[in-house]
């Protein structure tokens, strides 16, 4: 199985290559992809730059191009696809129907993977999409059970990529307008979600509330941390029962399921977080590279303990893939 | 208002477990005394719900075309097991009803024959419209999210196409595996004992600071404002959508129909109608940002410039 890592910056892109990646995914400085964050992304020169480092070390690059094409301004995205095509790209990660078509008809020797938010749940649509766009991997939504992923494997006229460690959506990707109800900008259209431009935080008496556009999305006492106000990771009231209504401030960790996923014949495991740090990247490639090469000698080498240091909240879940998540 | 075509009104299927009285009640109503054109059934949110009202869909689909409503089978949301599967594949195979497609596996599985695409398809620009087309979509919903200047860059870059947009009712904003319904009534999404039917216009999710914020629908997670797009019905006309959808909430539908009809027959003033609208649904605070690209739980007064 490959090891996919995420890179905000050609400097992550250079750590993720020298810790162990096979392959480094990364994206344009605007909404053509789903982590247009404040400082982070390529321009075309740096992603030259840093497929041609890439490819000189064995290993492959992949272009995230996967937002929904903003009606009106298409060129944008068709550009995105001819710079990856140029820049040296193995391969773009793509969600949008008219994007899809377009990077088939234009550029059909470029290896074409659906992205998480195209939200390919279910084989019928996955090979549909293989037939009409000759896509040639698909990132499996998190939604699935480890036993689903399993079934898909088998069926799927394409390869799978699957993610094991990281951010986890609550909600099916590329289906979720949580972020616009509030803020007006959304993961499909904009590439943001929860986006740090309309996060404030305030003081009210002990209290540290965190908000996101006119909402409150959480409450911290004095003692404990305050986190993030990502909107589906907030604490609200429901059924007169405050809490965590939809999922803990917690990561995905589904590591110790490598073995089932390599059985099953998923080709690539995914690390989530190309808005991490250079230090998170390098110390979880190292990781799970350490362990997937554990797993091809049959010996067991887990840590989980340092990976859970790294994770949000210290807490991880292994989210749908455990039926009794759902 | 623009030239050309008479808006029509499409009822979408109900998104909330009703319980049977209930349910037959309001279809009844819809088959005699609702002004829409079109009704989509069928349970789209959790297959989980299937046996409720599986029986009753086909009494209810017969009586709704002697009533002479034009009625769309809608296919689930999200696919992920055989049960769901199959309901797909049962669907596409019926050459009585439309299908509308909840997700691109039943817009596969109609193979080129002609049928609807709901809302929750993501169809964001007109290539990607001309994709569905291409393949047997002849109408579509657009997503609630669209800002008007996204729908209109669609519609006239794909004028074949009869587009719906999201008029009325609470958004759904985001599904997922987890039942965070079942979760807050301690239960799991297997064992659910089907509790969001104690809901049957959501369950109130709000702020630690009171701020009343989203509603959860089983798996589906709503808006807590009720879309209302009634003032903008003008300029959506303008644009050249060619249907507005109304989803059905707890409240007098065969007035919120009525009260659109007017409005898109120019025989009734937006803002009188939006007035009245808050009387068919009292507890309801509106909104319409989505469609004005502001946050989408926001309602702007102001009509959308018809340019």
């Amino acid at each position: 199985m490959e090891l996919i890592c995420p890179a905000g910056t050609p400097a992550s892109f250079r750590d993720a290559v020298e810790a162990g990646a096979d392959a480094v995914y990364c994206g344009f400085r605007d909404e053509t992809n789903a982590r247009n964050f404040p400082g982070l992304n390529f321009n075309a020169q740096e992603l030259t730059e840093a497929a041609t480092h890439a490819r000189a070390n064995g290993v492959s690059t992949l272009v995230a191009i996967n937002t929904y094409m903003r009606a009106g301004a298409e060129e944008l995205w068709y550009r995105a696809v001819d710079n990856a095509a140029t820049a040296g790209a193995d391969a773009i990660i793509v969600a949008d129907l008219g994007l899809l078509a377009y990077a088939a008809e234009r550029h059909p020797a470029l290896r074409r993977h659906l992205s998480v938010q195209a939200a390919a749940a279910n084989v019928e649509h996955i090979n549909f999409l293989v037939d009409a766009f000759g896509i040639k991997r698909v990132v499996l939504p998190r939604v699935l059970t480890v036993a689903e992923v399993g079934a898909i494997c088998r069926k799927a006229r394409c390869e799978t990529e699957v993610f094991v460690f990281g951010g986890l959506c609550v909600m099916e990707e590329g289906r979720c307008s949580l972020s616009s109800y509030a803020t007006g900008k959304s993961p499909n259209m904009d590439g943001v979600c929860s986006p740090a431009s309309h996060v404030r935080y305030r003081q009210d008496g002990s209290d540290m509330v965190s908000e996101l556009g006119d909402f409150t999305i959480n409450r911290f006492p004095k003692d404990e941390p305050t986190g993030y106000p990502t909107l589906c990771k907030g604490r609200f009231v429901a059924g007169g029962t405050a809490g965590y209504v939809f999922e803990d401030p917690a990561s995905l960790d589904v590591l110790t399921h490598l073995e089932a996923l390599a059985r099953f014949g998923v080709s690539a495991l995914k690390i989530e977080g190309r808005q991490r740090g250079r230090a998170y990247i390098a110390q979880v490639v190292r990781e799970i590279r350490n362990r997937l090469d554990g797993l091809a000698a049959g010996e067991q080498r887990e840590d989980g303990a340092t990976l859970r240091k790294l994770s949000e909240g210290q807490r991880t879940t292994q989210g749908s893939y455990d039926k009794r998540w759902r | 208002m623009a030239a050309g075509h008479r808006i029509g009104l499409t009822l979408g299927p109900l998104l909330y477990l009703w319980d049977q009285p209930s349910w037959s009640d309001f279809y009844r109503r819809v088959a005699d005394e609702v002004e829409v054109d079109t009704v989509v059934l069928g349970e789209i949110v959790c297959s989980k719900r299937d046996h409720f009202h599986a029986g009753a869909i086909e009494r209810i689909a017969e009586r709704l075309t002697a009533a002479g409503k034009r009625v769309r089978l809608g296919s689930p949301a999200l696919v992920t097991i055989e049960r769901e599967a199959k309901t797909v594949r049962q669907l596409a195979a019926r050459s009585d009803y439309e299908l509308e497609a909840g997700e691109l596996s039943a817009h596969a599985a109609m193979e080129g024959r002609p049928h609807a695409i709901g809302p929750l398809v993501n169809v964001y620009n007109a290539p990607t419209a001309k994709v569905l087309a291409a393949r047997g979509a002849v109408s579509i919903c657009l997503p609630p999210e669209l800002p008007l200047a996204s729908m209109r860059s669609i519609i006239a870059g794909a004028p074949d196409i009869a587009f719906e947009v999201f008029a009325f009712g609470k958004v759904p904003l985001a599904i997922s595996a987890r039942c965070a319904h079942a979760r807050n009534k301690g239960l799991v999404k297997d064992n659910c004992q089907f509790v969001c039917g104690e809901d049957p216009d959501g369950l109130p999710v709000d702020t630690l600071d009171g701020q009343h914020f989203l509603a959860l629908n089983g798996v589906q997670t709503m808006s807590s404002t009720c879309q209302s797009l009634i003032t903008d019905v003008p300029a959506l006309a303008d644009a050249g959508v060619r249907s507005l959808r109304l989803s059905p909430q707890v409240c007098d539908m065969v007035r919120v129909a009525g009260l659109f009809r007017s409005v898109a027959d120019g025989r009734l003033e937006p803002e009188a109608a939006h007035s009245q609208l808050k009387q068919c649904y009292p507890t309801a605070a509106f909104s319409n940002g989505f469609l004005h690209a502001v946050p989408g739980h926001r309602l702007i007064g102001d009509r959308l410039s018809a340019l």
